[in-house]
């Protein structure tokens, strides 16, 4: 296995565009081509999908065969099982609750769960100024966005006896 | 002369109460927001977008010019007082900045970017005002064949003038294409790529989009290695430069300002380039270039001057034919788009109190950096010690509420969090998001010239050689691929060849 992947990054990073390629190929699949004097919604999409194949090929190829990675080098490799998966993960999280929670509960508790579920993400969590960031955010983008800018967002969503 | 009477007509427009103050709102949150630690301009002028799409366009603009001279005001201070550079084209400023201020000639050293950023902007400023309407007009002449080459252009260019690896960032570039074509079709209305999402019928929302891969991914980044970082920050003292000071960068200023006009219209790494060849000369042509990394106030002045007039005068393909050079003006080319502004040659003509505004508004800008920071520089310092941990939630916090705000719409938030995630897996496998940025935004009107060429010619591709400057521009799109991928292709050969 090592001897035949001689640059993780460049392999994955390939095999990345392809799949990508093939995604976008397939979805323009459904979409009228048309001829070249009229291109259709597919024809521009298409021709795209292949040229992103093919660089894919390019960068999967270079990486199996060119540059072999030498044992001490780390910048090459992934070192997929040391990336921040709970940081990644809990941040993601705190922007999907707060798309979730926007509508239904409203500006000030929705903020207020994304701030605080992001602070999580830190290794040097403190529950005293994750409650303090969450609650100056949410008075600030209270001042700012509802009170400066005018959106039209209730503090307190229907759920809880909002608007 | 012309070229007066339009400046009076950009200041007439620029020195109203309101957009002086939005310049000035812009430069100080701007400046604010760029001198924390781990953000640079794109994150920067990417968050605070949202809060300019309620201001008339000219306004907008100005302000987010503001907002880009502050970020890139603040990347070099933290770069000189932390040794923490915001972005790339201030790495250089940090070598020989943060010596100075170890050596305790800290406010000499912001002192000296400071100034040299005037300068330069200044110059660069009124270079724009000469070149851009004549540029504008040739542009004017090209017809969709020629656009669609002058494009590609670009795009390859900035490709290959980045750093980094050719094939992937086309990779990137093509993908941001794709990316950018979802949404309705604009000839025929079919929904493309949108999943049968009613919400994704109006396509990708670009602020999502830059907000994703250079807010939240670059949290995440940021989070990765969070190790203790105790900022030592000294005492910022001695803003004023001695005699001798100012002898020694009179020249360096003059030599960067030249570097960085010239190469800032450039597509692709202009602001970086400029500042790494205004570096290296300066060292060449010293007297004492065993000085330059120990704190040689040259080694200052020079790349900013560079650094600042290259980013004034990337201005230029953005404003004169609506091809953005790098991500910020990719962002620049999304909020007019947004405000409803179709970037290209038509804009000075058609808007010309929103071309000159801006151009005036930018020398204004630049003197307002220097007003304000100068002074302030105590609350910047300040701000730099604002620990990460603290400083990232309300980040997050400020994204959301930020894409949110642009549409009210939920999609756009989720689209924020997946491209968050795609951020982070690009840049962990050495795939520059930035080219990706530069082809969403130009994917859509690359498509709509390739249709308008190929409904003139009859679907006859052969069209982009047979017209003289479309070939020429093709032509040197290959050339600059071709040299590019040679010296690399022989270098990994070499390596290959000593296993």
């Amino acid at each position: 296995m090592t001897r035949f992947v001689k640059n993780p990054k460049e392999v994955a990073s390939g095999l990345l565009i392809v799949f990508l390629a093939a995604f976008f190929a397939w979805q323009a699949m459904e979409l009228p081509m048309g001829r070249a004097i009229r291109m259709g919604p597919g024809y521009f999409p298409m021709i795209l999908a292949g040229l992103l194949g093919f660089l894919g090929i390019i960068v999967l190829l270079s990486g199996l065969t060119l540059r072999p990675v030498e044992a001490q080098d780390e910048t090459q490799k992934i070192g997929f099982w040391h990336w921040p998966w709970v940081p990644l993960g809990l941040v993601t999280l705190a922007v999907v609750v707060f798309g979730l929670g926007i509508r239904p509960l409203g500006l000030g508790p929705s903020m207020g769960l994304a701030v605080f579920l992001s602070t999580m993400a830190s290794r040097r969590f403190k529950l005293t100024t994750a409650l303090l960031s969450s609650f100056i955010m949410v008075a600030f983008s209270w001042a700012v966005f509802i009170k400066g800018l005018g959106l039209p967002l209730p503090m307190l969503g229907p759920w809880l006896g909002g608007y | 002369m012309e070229i007066f009477d339009n400046l009076a007509l950009g200041f007439s427009v620029a020195v109203t109460f309101q957009n002086i103050f939005y310049c000035f709102i812009g430069v100080l949150l701007g400046t604010l927001i760029g001198v924390l630690p781990g953000l640079g301009p794109v994150p920067t002028i990417a968050m605070l977008l949202p809060i300019t799409f309620g201001l008339p366009p000219v306004s907008a603009l100005i302000m987010l010019s503001g907002i880009y001279y502050g970020a890139q005001y603040g990347g070099s201070t933290t770069a000189i007082l932390i040794n923490l550079p915001g972005e790339s084209s201030s790495v250089v400023t940090a070598i020989d900045g943060y010596q100075m201020a170890r050596q305790g000639r800290a406010g000499a050293a912001l002192a000296t970017a400071a100034i040299g950023s005037f300068f330069a902007g200044s110059v660069a400023t009124f270079l724009l005002a000469v070149f851009a309407p004549p540029l504008a007009d040739l542009a004017l002449k090209f017809g969709p064949p020629e656009y669609f080459a002058l494009m590609v252009l670009g795009l390859v260019a900035s490709v290959a003038l980045a750093s980094g690896s050719v094939v992937k960032a086309l990779a990137m570039v093509v993908l941001g294409i794709l990316l950018g074509l979802s949404g309705q079709d604009v000839y025929t209305g079919t929904p493309r790529f949108t999943f049968d999402m009613l919400e994704l019928a109006d396509g990708i929302e670009f602020v999502a989009l830059a907000m994703g891969v250079f807010g939240i991914g670059e949290i995440v980044r940021n989070l990765e290695d969070e190790h203790t970082r105790t900022v030592m920050v000294q005492k910022v003292k001695g803003l004023l430069l001695s005699r001798d000071d100012i002898k020694r960068i009179i020249g360096p200023i003059l030599r960067g300002t030249f570097l960085g006009s010239f190469l800032g219209i450039l597509p692709g790494g202009g602001a970086i380039l400029s500042s790494f060849s205004a570096y290296s000369i300066e060292k060449k042509i010293s007297r004492h270039p065993e000085q330059f990394g120990k704190g040689a106030i040259e080694g200052v002045a020079g790349p900013e001057a560079a650094n600042n007039a290259g980013a004034q005068t990337s201005f230029i393909p953005m404003l004169t034919l609506g091809i953005p050079s790098n991500p910020v003006m990719a962002l620049m080319i999304g909020a007019l788009i947004i405000q409803g502004i179709v970037p290209g040659p038509n804009v000075v003509n058609e808007q010309p109190d929103l071309f000159w505004g801006i151009i005036a508004s930018m020398w204004i800008g630049n003197f307002m950096l220097v007003v304000l920071n100068l002074p302030l520089i105590g609350i910047w310092v300040r701000l730099l010690t604002v620990p990460y941990h603290i400083l990232f939630p309300l980040i997050v916090g400020f994204c959301c509420i930020g894409v949110y705000s642009v549409n009210n719409n939920a999609i756009d938030v989720f689209t924020m969090a997946l491209f968050g995630v795609v951020g982070y897996v690009l840049v962990k496998l050495d795939c520059e998001p930035a080219p990706l940025l530069l082809g969403f935004i130009i994917g859509p009107m690359l498509e709509e010239y390739l249709r308008r060429a190929m409904l003139i010619s009859r679907g006859d591709p052969t069209v982009f050689f047979t017209r003289p400057i479309s070939a020429t521009m093709l032509g040197l799109a290959i050339l600059a691929l071709v040299v590019v991928l040679l010296p690399s292709v022989r270098k990994k050969r070499e390596e290959a060849f000593q296993e």
